[in-house]
């Protein structure tokens, strides 16, 4: 290993999202297979308040900057914050999760490190001359890419729910190092002013464990109530095809395939949803599916581990019913 | 306002990938090319703001091969009055950097007041070349714009982010790139199609943006070394009986076979 490890950790109002967890677990291990140091960058007010979970979860150190105008995100100031992170921890390889904020942040933190990028990654192995090896999917999951950077420094963001998180070390501590922003803040030039949330809040299907989700078959935008419910008793997100999304029936937001969020959940639930190419390649890679539709021939059905030829006003409202039972 | 849009010229989103001979190349054989999806709602804007100000220039620019003209063109149909063809084959694979140098140096030879971008060019999927560009040209940027408001010399955008809406402010000039859903691309009209092919697309070698032959090869950041089809999912099952019957052995083989609830 010619370099350190940088993990940039992702914040929400003061708590560190769970993806960056994650490319902190596979940090570590690229850390311990190089012998390098396991840096974790952390900004915003209560940055050094991370050490604690960071350091039980692999860090050697947390860099943090508490620069209260980091609390939202800014992306001039975040990256010029990473990336002189970056270079003073003598970084090879910097990761980030591939959420909202990681896929904004990282190409800009690659381009002021004239880094080579790899982005949304499946798989991550350690490379040639400090770099990386990683598999990718491409054509929105169609194709699945091995790709590589020989040499440092190499960014890369990690797809969430891909990659397991490490087992914590409890008493296992981080370094706090405070630093500076990278930038003074009268020189940002755009900046997030306010999150705006849901009056209910959403699960969001990049997130879930679980997705349900609907097409078509739903006749009409008032039946998402079917799906709203299966997904609320199975503790999961709501989901859409595109054809859905295009008439208008629900936010472009819950759109699962080629022009909307490519998923990977634990659970997919297809309702009344015939499974276009489009939708096939942003939902494949999930670890079961179920297809309830009434046409068997019906493409879904080839993907599905588990098929319900039959009415979903028949099927779902029993499906949420049977579930509700089990937890109950 | 002078607004540049980038373009990528991609595989129809229809297209059934095949892996070429060589185990890495898309085999390009009965594939139909297209601009990014993402990227028709990035002109869609850029038509709504000079409308909306009587006044202004949108110029397309696109880093890609020689066909990529016709993708230029649907563009143009749409009412875009010129474009930029940097003509390179190799710009579909080449890294981030070399893509956003090709078209960071077209925005440097001429003052743009906005540049527009899809969020993502769907095949390659990477999402690098807005903040890229931004950064060499010491720009702002906002990733997946789903709505925006200009004002005089600033913006107002909205982005979605897991679970809520990020409202951002910012200055202009400005890179961003833009989300479906911020509004609903026209069709070109058959006059529109018409005049697109008299409009100019000005043909550029990589060399006359600066972007040596190294950057495709030896000096080339990132590598593909391989391509392959994710393996068929197989042992799905029918399940059998009447639906409450099927219901309750879906909810067993959930729980208990495969343990996601």
């Amino acid at each position: 290993m010619t370099g350190n490890i940088l993990v940039f950790i992702e914040r929400r109002e003061g708590d560190v999202k769970r993806p960056a967890l994650e490319a902190l677990s596979v940090a570590r291990r690229l850390a311990e297979a190089g012998g390098a140091r396991l840096d974790a960058v952390a900004l915003g007010s209560g940055a050094a308040e991370t050490a604690g979970k960071l350091g039980a979860l692999g860090a050697d150190r947390v860099l943090a900057c508490e620069a209260g105008f980091l609390d939202l995100y800014a992306p001039e100031a975040y990256a010029a914050t990473v990336a002189a992170a970056a270079k003073s921890a003598d970084a090879a390889v910097v990761l980030a999760a591939a959420t909202s904020m990681g896929r904004d942040l990282a190409p800009r933190v690659a381009a002021k490190l004239g880094a080579g990028m790899l982005s949304e990654v499946v798989e991550l192995e350690p490379g040639a001359n400090g770099g990386l090896v990683a598999k990718r999917p491409v054509y929105s999951g169609k194709a699945v890419a091995r790709v590589s950077i020989a040499g440092t420094p190499a960014v890369a963001t990690l797809r969430p729910n891909v990659f397991p998180m490490g087992e914590e070390q409890p008493g296992r501590a981080a370094e706090v190092v405070e630093i500076e922003p990278g930038i003074p803040e009268d020189r940002v030039r755009a900046r997030v002013v306010r999150l705006e949330k849901a009056a209910e809040q959403e699960l969001d299907v990049a997130e879930a464990s679980i997705v349900v989700s609907g097409g078509r078959g739903l006749k009409g935008p008032e039946n998402f109530a079917l799906i709203r419910e299966l997904a609320s008793a199975l503790g999961g997100a709501v989901g859409a095809s595109r054809a859905v999304v295009d008439a208008g029936w629900i936010a472009h937001a819950h759109q699962v395939g080629q022009t909307g969020k490519v998923v990977s959940p634990d659970l997919y639930v297809a309702c009344g949803i015939s499974g276009a190419i489009q939708h096939l390649a942003g939902m494949s890679s999930s670890k079961v599916i179920v297809a309830i539709n009434k046409d068997p021939e019906a493409p879904i059905f080839k993907v599905a581990s588990y098929g319900i030829v039959g009415d979903l006003f028949d099927v779902v409202p029993k499906l949420t019913e049977e579930v509700r039972k089990l937890k109950a | 306002m002078k607004i540049l849009v980038g373009i990528k010229h991609v595989p129809d989103t229809e297209t059934k990938i095949k892996v070429a001979p060589d185990g890495v190349s898309l085999d390009p054989a009965g594939v139909k090319w297209i601009p990014s999806p993402y990227d028709e709602y990035a002109v869609e804007a850029a038509l709504q703001i000079r409308e909306a100000r009587g006044d202004g220039e949108v110029v397309l620019v696109c880093a890609g091969p020689e066909e990529a003209t016709a993708t230029l063109r649907q563009g143009l149909a749409m009412g875009a009055d010129r474009a930029v063809l940097i003509r390179d084959p190799r710009f579909d694979r080449a890294d981030g950097l070399t893509r956003a140098r090709a078209l960071a140096a077209v925005a440097k030879a001429e003052p743009f007041d906005l540049v527009l971008l899809g969020k993502q060019g769907v095949g390659t999927d990477e999402s690098q070349t807005a903040p890229m560009l931004a950064e060499l040209l010491d720009l702002p940027h906002v990733t997946a714009v789903s709505k925006l408001e200009l004002g005089d010399g600033a913006f107002t955008a909205h982005r979605e982010i897991e679970g809520a809406t990020e409202v951002i402010e910012g200055s202009l000039p400005a890179v961003l790139s833009i989300d479906k859903g911020i509004n609903e691309p026209r069709y070109a009209s058959l006059k529109g199609i018409m005049q697109a092919k008299k409009k100019p697309v000005d043909v550029k070698a990589p060399v006359d943006v600066g972007i040596e032959d190294a950057a495709f090869e030896g000096d080339a950041k990132v590598a593909w070394s391989a391509m392959e089809l994710p393996p068929p999912r197989t042992g799905g099952r029918l399940l059998e009986g009447d639906v409450d019957t099927q219901v309750q052995e879906l909810v067993r083989a959930l729980r208990e076979e495969e343990k996601v609830i």
